[in-house]
């Protein structure tokens, strides 16, 4: 290519000309519509629900040590009423920007 | 320029910073969107992990202030779980994409959260006194055995501690097909919409199970799918007005009394384009990722990934104004393409009295551009710079050449550190700057 042309080139179809040498495959269409159904993608999928629950449990393994039961909890003695349960403790983890 | 602030002289210094020290990220931890209410009191964050935070500046009463209250930790909830949708076998992240509030109508405070399917009406209010002297229960709620009861006393209500607690009100589910990136109240209080990809709906704050769809673009064969929605919002003033804008750089100015479905715009803001410019990148770095109006109502602003634009709403034809970000990124768009940082998307916000903008950048960085004086400032959110009162430096990127000293060069940037998210207090010069992870608070040194 002349010297003369490829200093005038816009700055972004120097940039243009590098992706296509490192990706011949690009293709003629504009940027925009690999950028549109990447928009569009919906997220990761999964086979079905239980697929999705194993995946979501493996990362809360990781997350969380793993509690034995309580020793103390006695079952089966009475029939349990709303007044009697213990304050369920949460489980989820509090964000960091607190405190 | 001289090493004061653009804007008026404003000279910025670092206040707080909330969140983790660690490099070490948790995803969950990620800030998805900052906003404060309408009085600035409040200043909410959402992560990606669904968690709202919300902290309060506490009112000054000390006689040796030398700044405006400083913002605590107020309220905290989880707002939306990750969920899993059967039909599509997909999953539903819990990432709170917007938080929008209402103006404070009674002494408890209402803000909406949406991930990408479902918006949520939040009330946060507070708690400080409790009743006392039941007579069939004990202070601990067990009920008392009737045959001990030999008087009978009137409750009364004692002061607690201060709790502050969230619930949900109302939850607007299954309208949308698309990701919803935007929500926006209406100027009536009583309505507000909700905008995906493809459409936006609006709905009544009171009703759940109805929502009116007021723009659909979805073509009949998705092949002809040129545009997305990018972002939505209703004019400050006008409730009849809103502003809708797409990836290929256009904003549409709809008008609900023309139609019920407003897919024929009332207006089309578009600036053109030489068409010898173009690249390949043209259309992804013109795509809108924000739009903001200004409080007056009289101007929008918008956000592509490397400038600021702001539009007169009676010229269509070109912006008023434009503010170039990082244009020294336009020699990188190769490298920003194949590590994805192309499709970030920066939001932008206005100051109280819209003579400044802000936004963000790469390597923590942020800028602001008074609309005034034209000039520009840099800054950067980071704790080496965390004394209070102490003057933030200015920044500079090094394009090319030579650089000079306290000049970074742009290959030097990290772009994994990214300012996308900031927000203004709407009446004085406090503003939050997220990074990744961390919360920065920032004021003007003259407070």
């Amino acid at each position: 290519e002349d010297t003369q042309e490829k200093e005038g080139i816009l700055p972004e179809r120097a940039e243009e000309a590098k992706l296509r040498a490192k990706y011949p495959s690009l293709g003629q269409k504009p940027g925009g519509s690999d950028f549109l159904m990447k928009t569009l993608q919906q997220g990761q999928k999964y086979f079905d629900s239980g697929d999705y629950s194993m995946a979501k449990a493996k990362m809360k393994n990781k997350q969380l040590p793993s509690t034995g039961p309580d020793k103390n909890l006695v079952t089966g003695d009475h029939i349990p009423t709303p007044q009697g349960l213990p304050q369920r403790k949460s489980s989820l983890i509090t964000s960091k920007l607190v405190g | 320029m001289a090493g004061a602030g653009g804007g008026n002289d404003i000279q910025w210094c670092f206040s707080q910073v909330k969140g983790a020290v660690d490099d070490d990220v948790a995803e969950a931890d990620i800030i998805s969107t900052v906003e404060f209410n309408h009085s600035g009191e409040l200043l909410a964050t959402g992560d990606k992990g669904g968690r709202v935070v919300i902290f309060q500046q506490e009112q000054e009463n000390k006689i040796q202030s030398h700044s405006r209250g400083e913002y605590n930790v107020y309220s905290t909830f989880q707002s939306h779980e990750p969920e899993f949708d059967y039909l599509k076998s997909l999953e539903i992240e819990e990432k709170i994409n917007k938080i929008r509030w209402l103006p404070q109508k009674n002494a408890a405070q209402f803000l909406l959260s949406t991930n990408d399917k479902t918006i949520k009406l939040w009330k946060i209010s507070e708690r400080d006194k409790r009743p006392e002297g039941y007579n069939l229960k004990e202070e601990d709620g067990r009920y008392r055995d009737p045959t001990t009861v030999t008087t009978l006393r009137v409750p009364v209500f004692r002061p607690m501690d201060l709790m502050v607690e969230a619930s949900p009100r109302r939850i607007f589910a299954n309208a949308h097909t698309y990701h919803i990136n935007s929500i926006s109240i209406n100027s009536d209080y009583e309505t507000y919409l909700s905008a995906d990809d493809l459409r936006i709906n609006l709905w009544h704050l009171e009703i759940t199970d109805r929502s009116f769809n007021i723009v659909d673009i979805k073509p009949a064969n998705m092949e002809e799918l040129t545009e997305v929605i990018t972002a939505a919002e209703f004019h400050p003033n006008s409730c009849n007005t809103f502003v809708y804008s797409s990836s290929k750089g256009t904003i549409r100015l709809c008008d609900m009394r023309a139609s019920a479905l407003c897919d024929r715009h009332s207006k089309l803001f578009e600036e053109p384009e030489d068409p010898s410019n173009r690249s390949f990148f043209s259309e992804i770095i013109s795509s809108i990722s924000d739009v903001k109006f200004s409080h007056s109502g009289r101007y929008m602003m918008t956000r592509d990934y490397l400038s600021v634009k702001i539009w007169d709403l009676n010229m269509e034809n070109r912006p008023v104004e434009t503010y170039q970000v990082h244009e020294y990124l336009r020699s990188k768009l190769c490298s920003l393409y194949e590590n994805d940082c192309i499709f970030d998307k920066f939001e932008c916000c206005w100051n109280g009295s819209d003579s400044v903008v802000m936004t963000g950048s790469y390597n923590n960085f942020f800028r602001m551009f008074d609309r005034n004086t034209k000039r520009d400032i840099t800054l950067e959110a980071s704790r080496e710079n965390n004394k209070p009162r102490t003057v933030l430096k200015p920044r500079k990127v090094c394009a090319s050449g030579k650089r000079k000293k306290d000049e970074i060069s742009v290959d030097s940037l990290d772009f994994n550190k990214k300012i996308l998210h900031t927000a203004w207090h709407p009446k004085e010069n406090i503003i939050a700057v997220a990074t990744t992870n961390n919360l920065y608070i920032f004021q003007d040194k003259g407070n």
